[in-house]
């Protein structure tokens, strides 16, 4: 699996943020996208993940489910939650594995494995931003998906939840799955750098 | 199906739950056609004549009341975002989420009827007859108002600009809404102007998922 960009250009509140920037990541590999703030890395990811359109060129996944579109295959983790907090850990959870469809494991395996296990049922208006980010990290797991767009995925985590989520992270490359991250902190994992903005 | 199924479940789960805003519609009816016979005076014949048009108005602005949160919750937490990127189809999707907020926010209000029927001097008939074109004629409120909240979404405005857009959206299911309960009251022919709210109503269910989701599309940045 190859996922590629070429040219790609991206224009917002008409300026350019930036232009001209190639990319390609494979499968078992982790794709680091670093660059000052205001940069364009989310926009970057939301561009893969089909939210935002290139002002031009072209992003392309080779080897992926044919009958599935990029989006379809990956998982986006940004720095919005996507969590009611009116609903509970648990209820959180089932209710994007039900949604995302796909391949389900155990969702309360998933909670353990974050160490959300004990706070199953609590509503999530009462976690803490590193507990919301380590639900969110569940949902990667929860429904198998190859690809994994992550923006800032370690920026609540405490120390363990950070070695926790790489080795999460090792364990998805090492099943062929290819990650692609905007961040500013190592990620604790080997990883290619992809400078943009002002830095490129 | 399951993953629709789990949406509508969760989009009514949250509504009913504290702060989840499907009894604030029900309360704000009551309220608007409780104030009706102190602002109209005591006369009984005058309430049961404006009954349908007062119940009709009341159950419009309650169903505004609620509307503009049914995408903007998603789009603020980042729900919209995966719903967007998901397998479901989105027009499948967007209907989904308008039956739920249907649910939680309209049925309310065709339940309540009958009990405000009473304060307007409405007899079994007339309130009946209201009640079952509210039952008919608010999923079309709902689905046409969908437009507005997906297009109040994707231009970052909240609660008035949705007013304005969907208030005039909604003018033919008023007309005919009132027009086929006033015929059932009056014992003139009740079938015409419900068949054409019917008709409405059916035309609001394949316009509004299409309308909503192609502005939610184009829409997010």
């Amino acid at each position: 699996m190859r996922l590629s960009g070429r040219g790609i250009r991206c224009m917002r509140g008409g300026r350019d943020v930036f232009s001209g920037l190639d990319f390609e990541t494979c499968a078992g590999e982790a794709l680091a996208v670093v660059g000052t703030n205001g940069s364009g890395k989310t926009s970057l990811l939301r561009m893969i993940a089909g939210l935002l359109a290139p002002a031009a060129g072209s992003i392309a996944l080779e080897g992926g489910d044919v009958e599935l579109t990029l989006p379809e295959q990956a998982h986006y983790v940004a720095h919005r939650d996507a969590l009611k907090p009116a609903l509970s850990v648990i209820e959180n959870l089932l209710f994007w594995q039900k949604f995302l469809g796909g391949d389900a494991s155990d969702a309360k395996g998933c909670l353990a494995t974050v160490g959300l296990d004990h706070a199953i049922h609590l509503p999530a208006a009462y976690l803490s931003a590193g507990q919301r980010r380590r639900l969110s990290i569940a949902r990667l797991l929860t429904v198998r998906r190859p690809i994994w767009l992550l923006d800032e995925p370690t920026n609540a985590l405490d120390r363990a939840g950070q070695s926790m989520f790489a080795a999460l992270m090792i364990d998805h490359l090492a099943r062929g799955g290819l990650i692609v991250a905007a961040t500013h902190m190592p990620l604790g994992i080997i990883t290619r750098e992809l400078p943009i903005g002002s830095a490129s | 199906m399951t993953a629709l199924a789990a949406l509508v479940r969760r989009d009514v789960k949250i509504a009913l739950r504290v702060g989840g805003g499907a009894l604030i519609g029900v309360l704000f009816f009551l309220t608007v056609v409780v104030l009706m016979p102190f602002a109209l005076g005591p006369d009984l014949a005058l309430l049961t004549r404006l009954g349908p048009a007062i119940l009709w108005l009341g159950a419009l602005l309650a169903s505004l009341l609620t509307l503009d949160r049914l995408f903007m919750a998603d789009h603020e937490d980042g729900s919209l975002d995966l719903i967007v990127m998901g397998r479901v189809p989105l027009e499948l999707a967007c209907a989904a989420k308008a039956l739920a907020h249907w649910l939680a926010a309209g049925l309310p209000l065709v339940i309540a009827t009958p009990a405000l029927g009473l304060l307007l001097n409405l007899d079994a008939t007339s309130t009946s007859a209201i009640g079952l074109t509210l039952l008919v004629g608010t999923p079309a409120l709902t689905f046409t108002g969908m437009i507005g909240a997906a297009l109040a979404v994707t231009l970052h405005r909240g609660g008035l600009l949705l007013a304005v857009l969907v208030l005039p959206l909604s003018i033919p299911v008023l007309i005919f809404g009132v027009a086929a309960s006033e015929a059932a009251i009056g014992g003139f022919s009740f079938g015409a102007p419900f068949t054409i709210l019917c008709a409405l109503s059916l035309i609001s269910f394949v316009i509004g998922p299409f309308a909503a989701a192609a502005s939610l599309r184009h829409g997010l940045d």
